[in-house]
């Protein structure tokens, strides 16, 4: 394991022990994965989406593989932010690693009612606002492609939670970095980007869309040129620590998004490929920076 | 307990054209594998598979520490798998899924097509706890018509064939062993077919659990894509099920 704190980064109040994340939604609640991998190495998890009330999602098929990726339309399915105190929490809190809530609504209301519940819980050290997700109908994406809106929730949710406020950002806008202007003025210590993109399959003999809701969400390595692009671009704009997700399946692409600005990254569609995926990078950046003769990881970080 | 390994593969057996049987090695002690669990296959060398492909364990050969699975080739995962020669590698994630619950004195099993594969590995459990048998298979014809020497080991063997080349002519839903009492029936194949068996079953009140396909990313449980409509809402196929009790299943 690194005991050398050369991969440590830290995002405001939040220290992690190594850069590797998971995504939400793609991990559980992390004790899934237990029989594969030892989560204290991990630098933090982000648990599944989680709304005030629960939400059963979308109907069936929820899924289609596609070009190096796939589209999906769970569409924010979980129990609901009470459950997630009261079962939940108690059998993840005591990891030694950072265990990050993905906050949802559909309203503003809403997304401040699940932060202020979340920031009770003492060893929850930060929250991810989901403004981003395209596949509910109501709030999700429509708040995050939005400036004005994305300003609004933002400063609402700041004033009710006091720990790190991230804040994932959709690519499904023309300008990302005007949407991440919006989320630094309103108050955030850190951006997350990027969630899916909003996508479509179709069946060509059955002449159907392959998705319950015709359209869905498009993640795994085919995004990696889109989330790059965004991180790049985001960093070099906003003063805030940027974690960047999209299409990262090993090591070297992790160390891209260091390359382009990221300070820690997330790891989501890659989780079902490989279930030790996380670790393996951890162990990758390491060996890169030994190869590459770099004392801590911070040295690379925005040089493109 | 669930496992991310390299098995070696051992045969692989053609039956068809598009059906075949892959033994796998797995170099340590196998895990206790209950009949209709299923595993997760990393398919190498097809750049156009991306996600692991769900299958059904069709056998368990606890003494050598080898598996079989059954697979039909639909398109390029299970195309590129069926290129796989003896002392290859395969990656899996095993075993996946709840299995079926073993129950009664007497039961019937029913499987059509490709969708049999779990059936057999059932029959061994089944005769192990000295559960009396019956298993009716449906297939095109007697080419499609596979394992049937251990079927016949393990239970007793009806088959109806679409062109009458072995047993019935017709479908399973017409067979008469159908008629006959059962503790519960336990049913994988295509969907109409498991429906049609499902209503039976419940005309006469006979427990029956169905295997479902479900399109999975994950199989373990993370990603909410593979859930089936319950009377207790939705659930994963992939650790909930793939078994379920049709009882429980909104559609069935
Ligand atoms: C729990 C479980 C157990 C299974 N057990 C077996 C088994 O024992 N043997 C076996 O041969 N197959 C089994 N399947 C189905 C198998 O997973 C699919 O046939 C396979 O994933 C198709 O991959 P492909 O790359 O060859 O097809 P693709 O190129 O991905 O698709 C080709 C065609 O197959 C259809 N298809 C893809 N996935 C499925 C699916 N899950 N169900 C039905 N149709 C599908 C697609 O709609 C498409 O029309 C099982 C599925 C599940 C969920
Ligand atoms: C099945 C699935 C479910 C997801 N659910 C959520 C979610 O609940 N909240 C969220 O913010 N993002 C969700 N995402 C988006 C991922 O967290 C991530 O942003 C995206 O998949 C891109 O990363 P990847 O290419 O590494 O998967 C989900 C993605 C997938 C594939
Ligand atoms: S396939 Fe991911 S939860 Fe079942």
């Amino acid at each position: 394991m690194n005991t050398s704190k050369q991969l440590e980064v830290q995002i405001k109040d939040m220290v992690l022990k190594n850069p590797v994340m998971t995504a939400s939604g793609t991990f559980g609640y992390g004790y899934d994965f237990e029989d594969f991998i030892n989560l204290d190495s991990l630098g933090g998890i982000v648990v599944k989406a989680t709304t005030i009330k629960e939400r059963m999602g979308n109907p069936y098929p929820r899924m289609a593989e596609t070009p190096s990726g796939m589209l999906n339309t769970v569409g924010l399915q979980n129990k609901g932010v009470d459950y997630f105190c009261e079962k939940i929490y108690p059998k993840i809190k005591d990891k030694n690693t950072n265990v990050v809530v993905n906050v949802s609504g559909s309203t503003l209301e809403e997304y401040v009612e699940v932060a202020s519940k979340i920031n009770t819980l003492e060893n929850i050290p930060a929250i991810e606002l989901n403004v981003s997700c395209p596949n509910v109908k109501e709030g999700g994406m429509a708040f995050g492609t939005n400036k004005d809106m994305t300003f609004k929730v933002v400063s609402a949710v700041r004033k009710a939670y006091n720990k790190t406020l991230i804040v994932k950002l959709s690519p499904n806008v023309t300008n990302i970095v005007e949407i991440a202007k919006a989320a630094e003025d309103a108050g955030a210590d850190s951006l997350s980007l990027i969630n899916t993109l909003l996508g479509m399959a179709v069946d060509s003999e059955k002449r159907q869309p392959l998705l319950s809701t015709i359209t869905g969400g498009l993640s795994g390595a085919a995004v990696k040129p889109v989330a790059l692009r965004c991180v790049w671009q985001v960093a070099k704009q906003t003063k805030l620590p940027i974690i960047g997700i999209g299409g990262i399946m090993n090591a070297q692409d992790a160390i891209e998004f260091i390359l382009v600005g990221a300070t820690a990254i997330e790891v989501g569609t890659a989780n079902f490929i490989n279930p030790s995926i996380t670790e393996e990078i951890v162990k990758g950046m390491e060996d890169y920076l030994q190869r590459h003769n770099i004392k801590h990881i911070s040295e690379i970080r925005g040089v493109i | 307990m669930k496992y991310c390994k390299d098995f070696i593969v051992v045969k692989n057996e053609t039956i068809t054209p598009t059906l075949y049987i892959l033994r796998l090695q797995y170099p340590e002690t196998l895990p206790e594998i209950k009949p209709g669990q299923f595993v997760e296959i990393l398919v190498e060398g097809e750049k156009d598979v991306f996600l692991r492909r769900p299958i059904s364990i069709h056998d368990v050969d606890k003494e050598n520490n080898q598996i079989a699975l059954l697979v039909q080739v639909v398109g390029k995962g299970t195309s590129q798998l069926s290129k796989l020669k003896e002392g290859d590698k395969l990656n899996l994630i095993f075993p996946l899924g709840n299995g079926f619950t073993v129950m009664g004195k007497r039961v019937l099993l029913v499987g059509g097509g490709c969708g049999a594969a779990p059936l057999l590995y059932l029959l061994r459990v089944l005769k192990q706890q000295n559960i009396k048998s019956d298993i009716l298979i449906g297939c095109k014809d007697i080419n499609h018509l596979f394992s049937k020497k251990e079927y016949q080991e393990l239970s007793n063997l009806h088959v109806t064939t679409e062109d009458g080349s072995f047993g019935e002519k017709g479908f399973v839903t017409a067979h008469p062993i159908l008629n006959e009492d059962f503790d519960a029936i336990y049913c994988c194949g295509p969907t109409p077919m498991m429906k049609a068996i499902s209503q039976y079953a419940k005309q006469r009140n006979i427990t029956c659990y169905v295997s479902l396909e479900h399109k999975m990313a994950c199989g373990i449980g993370v990603c909410l894509c593979c859930v089936a409509e319950t009377n207790q809402g939705n659930k994963r196929t992939c650790v909930t099920g793939p078994i379920f009790l049709t009882s429980d299943l909104k559609d069935f």
